[in-house]
């Protein structure tokens, strides 16, 4: 298979890209900022991308999807990264859709496809339980009751936890607690009585919340994939996820870098324009490389996605860590050579970096990453 | 089964069948390589074997026209050739300098004659290159060189020095640049020439590196007599007079192209990747990591690094066979390779701690660990340097403005 895209997922690209900068750019993102608006997105603007497509972007066309698959969802994603669009897109579309479509029963996946593809239902991913992202460090537990489990524990940074119907939570069934065996995950509705969800604003503007479950009674149909099996099930969404995030920091980095070199070729201070000083020509040289390479190894990461899903796992690990430092220096590059400006509210290079901040955080650092494909590597 | 599927499966089988299992260790140093040129002796049979095989198929240059040596290859199946090699770790059946530069740049500017006569030639390993470009005056500003060359009637007249000429001092014959037109502007009073390196009034002096070792030399020209024509209409002079900036820039791009497609953390000497080697020196903790946090994070972070590298030169390559050439790109590709295999090589030396750092009675051995740490230094000069390629990229590829 080539590493280029084909002409559909060109054409989804170019149509991504006009409807963005047309609809949701990043003006759009600092009225729903300012506006405080409790959701942290558009209702309006996400029935829009859903009737486009975009909600089922990886789900099956038998489910009402368009089948466009991980390379699909990582064109949509990065085009979302240029405009800074916040949308229930990545934890609905992507986290969601992927939990239900490959770890789903046929019964799960005939109730909540659809109404995923056609943007009715936010799904939330509930994994981590402290500030750094330790995916097997779980507590939150799951106790036998009657025929079923009784689930108790918190959650933190849960992105759109806020405003999702759905959560997928992954608990303990068995096991220690930093054990990757003995994890199970659960599918359960969002306001339950028993479900506290604290909405945590973030630096990025965009929503996410801390969860307490106390309580919860939950049966064997509320199970998603096997009993303390989830850590794999988890694994594959995780990795969906890196991939999509990678997508999307990849799009930042090209946006901000695009800003920036635009503005080296406008500003002028010693009687010349910025961009003929060679101490910015170099960096931004440099940049420009590492960009070209982030966008090799995100593309890579998503064809294996839809190619052999199971074997995607390090690969969009790599991806993960490429794009979150290419994304940083990139950012980091664009206020320092923006000067005083870039340092402004006003000014949107601030807004890359803040988002570009948490999406690098979100599901591993580049240093989370780094250490996981050591250890696969046996050192 | 497609065209390009029965390719692939007929590639693979005579691969199996044709490349002696010695061939098969990924070697692509440069001690270990197949040169050829006159002088050239097959360092084993193995070796022999395996260039004579690939020979009779035209895969020592596969994308070259069959009547100038090659396979006539389409883009779509060298690039499974290249990934059936790859998949058993084949080595390259000939390397050289003709090979990569000369060749393409004939392939694009040469008459069919000029062609005739040195392609098949280059294709058989019978001749080998070396590159007269740089000069004691002239190293990043290429275009300022000195060498001068007089138009005598039936002859070329060529006087003059070049330096840093990589295996002058065992290749046959050189593609120089040399001045024509002293009184036009810099880049349009140069010439690209052909020469035998036997001609009368050509030396050459090694020239001792850091490696302790001498891959290249200073390259005399005193009087040196080039022929207008060999026998038939062979010209010596390739493109136009005065033009052969044009020529020189096209194979820059072409060395460019090969230096950036090196597999940087491999190319150093060594075992293949560098965490197991690292393991095997320094050890593992309780938690399987390596028993040296601080190594152990610059190793993951140069093989994601060096991953992602090699991605890109193969989504280049899928974009130039789909219509979008790389153009100045190639700088990039350059610039990457050639700062991760420094990378790479250090952080050998780096894990190989004091005892990388011995050397042998003789000095420094060829082939060890500080050999090629010390060689690879020059991978971010030669074929322009670091700074260059990033002042290309800031200029061709993203139009930043000149003071
Ligand atoms: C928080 C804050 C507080 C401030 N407080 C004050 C204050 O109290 N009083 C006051 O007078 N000013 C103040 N300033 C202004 C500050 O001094 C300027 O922002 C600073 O001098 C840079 O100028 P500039 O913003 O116009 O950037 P520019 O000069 O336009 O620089 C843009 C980019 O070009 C680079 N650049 C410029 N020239 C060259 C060159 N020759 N070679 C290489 N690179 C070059 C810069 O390093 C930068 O990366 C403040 C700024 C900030 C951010
Ligand atoms: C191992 C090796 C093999 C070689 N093989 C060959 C060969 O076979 N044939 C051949 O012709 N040549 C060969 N070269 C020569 C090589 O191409 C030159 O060394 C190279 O072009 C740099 O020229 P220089 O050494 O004169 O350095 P200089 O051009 O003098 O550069 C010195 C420093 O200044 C920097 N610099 C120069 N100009 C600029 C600028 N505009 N902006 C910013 N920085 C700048 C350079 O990056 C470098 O860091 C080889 C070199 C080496 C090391």
């Amino acid at each position: 298979m080539s590493l280029i895209l084909t002409e559909e997922q060109e054409m989804l690209q170019d149509a991504a890209n006009g409807f963005l900068t047309e609809n949701a750019p990043v003006a759009a993102f600092r009225e729903v900022r300012d506006s405080k608006n409790p959701d942290g997105f558009c209702r309006d603007l996400w029935k829009e991308m859903a009737d486009m497509g975009w909600a089922g972007i990886i789900v099956d066309e038998e489910f009402g999807g368009s089948e466009f698959g991980y390379v699909g969802a990582g064109v949509l994603a990065e085009q979302m990264g240029r405009n800074l669009t916040a949308s229930p897109f990545f934890s609905t579309s992507v986290l969601g859709a992927t939990a239900v479509q490959r770890y789903g029963t046929a019964k799960q996946k005939e109730q909540h496809l659809g109404s995923i593809c056609d943007g009715s239902t936010l799904f939330a991913l509930a994994v981590d339980e402290g500030p750094r992202h330790r995916p097997e460090h779980v507590e939150f537990a799951a106790t036998p009751h009657g025929n079923g489990y009784k689930l108790s524990g918190a959650k933190t940074f849960v992105a759109d936890g806020h405003v999702a119907d759905k959560l997928i939570i992954a608990a303990r069934t068995s096991g220690e607690a930093n054990d990757p065996s003995g994890i199970t995950l659960f599918l359960v509705d969002a306001d339950a009585e028993e479900i506290d969800r604290a909405h945590t604003p973030m630096i990025d503007s965009r929503n996410a919340a801390n969860i307490k479950v106390d309580g919860l009674e939950v049966t064997g149909d509320d199970i998603l994939g096997e009993v303390d099996k989830g850590y794999e099930a988890l694994e594959g969404i995780l990795s969906a996820g890196r991939a999509v995030l990678g997508a999307e920091m990849s799009g930042s980095s090209q946006q901000a870098f695009a800003i920036t070199t635009d503005y080296l070729k406008e500003r002028e201070q010693f009687g010349q324009k910025i961009g003929s000083f060679q101490g910015l020509q170099h960096r931004a040289a440099h940049l420009a490389t590492e960009i070209e390479m982030t966008k090799s190894a995100v593309l890579k990461s998503l064809q294996l996605l839809d190619d052999d899903f199971e074997s995607a796992s390090a690969t969009c690990s790599m991806a993960k860590a490429k794009s979150g430092m290419t994304a940083q220096l990139s950012t980091q590059e664009a206020i320092q050579m923006h000067g005083g400006i870039g340092v402004t509210d006003e000014y949107d290079v601030g807004l890359y970096f803040k988002r570009v901040h948490v999406a690098q955080q979100m599901f591993g650092d580049a240093g989370f990453h780094a250490d996981r494909l050591a250890k696969r590597s046996g050192y | 089964m497609s065209d390009l599927e029965q390719f692939r499966a007929e590639t693979r089988a005579w691969l199996a069948e044709n490349c002696p299992e010695e061939m098969r260790d990924g070697d692509i140093t440069a001690e270990n390589q197949c040169w050829g040129g006159r002088q050239w002796e097959f360092q084993s049979d193995a070796q022999k074997r395996w260039f004579e095989a690939a020979l009779a198929m035209g895969y020592t240059v596969p994308t070259w026209p069959e009547e100038y040596g090659g396979a006539g290859l389409s883009a779509d199946e060298a690039k499974i050739l290249t990934e059936e090699r790859d998949r058993i770790n084949a080595r390259k059946p000939l390397s050289n300098f003709g090979i990569s530069m000369l060749g393409p740049a004939l392939l694009a500017f040469g008459t069919h004659e000029q062609k005739l006569m040195h392609l098949g030639a280059i294709a058989r390993g019978e001749i080998r290159w070396c590159q007269g470009y740089s000069e004691p005056g002239a190293g990043s500003d290429l275009a300022s060189l000195k060498t001068k060359c007089e138009d005598k009637g039936d002859h070329w007249l060529i006087n003059g020095q070049k330096i840093w000429t990589s295996n002058a001092d065992i290749s046959d014959w050189i593609f120089c640049l040399v001045r024509t037109d002293f009184d036009a502007p810099k880049h349009k009073g140069i010439t690209f020439i052909l020469m035998d390196m036997a001609s009368e009034g050509i030396s050459v002096k090694p020239i001792i590196l850091i490696s302790g070792h001498s891959p290249f030399c200073e390259t005399f020209f005193d009087d040196v007599k080039v022929p207008k024509a060999y026998g038939d209409d062979n010209l010596s002079v390739v493109g136009e007079v005065n033009r052969g900036w044009d020529v020189a820039k096209n194979l820059l791009v072409h060395e460019r192209g090969m230096l950036g497609t090196m597999s940087p953390l491999r190319g150093a000497t060594g075992p293949e990747n560098l965490g197991g080697y690292a393991a095997g020196e320094i050890g593992v903790d309780a938690t399987g990591r390596l028993d040296d946090p601080s190594l152990r994070q610059k190793i993951a972070q140069a093989e994601i690094d060096d991953w992602a590298y090699n991605l890109t030169v193969e989504r280049m390559n899928d974009e130039a066979n789909a219509g979008n050439g790389l153009g100045a790109k190639s700088s990039m590709l350059k610039y990457a390779a050639s700062e991760l295999t420094k990378k790479g090589s250090q952080l050998r030396m780096d894990i190989g701690g004091t005892g990388a750092a011995t050397i042998g009675p003789d000095g420094i051995e060829y082939g060890s660990l500080a050999n090629t740490w010390l060689y690879n230094r020059a991978y971010s000069i030669l074929g322009g340097t670091t700074e260059v390629q990033l002042n290309i990229i800031s200029k061709r590829v993203l139009e930043l403005p000149s003071a």
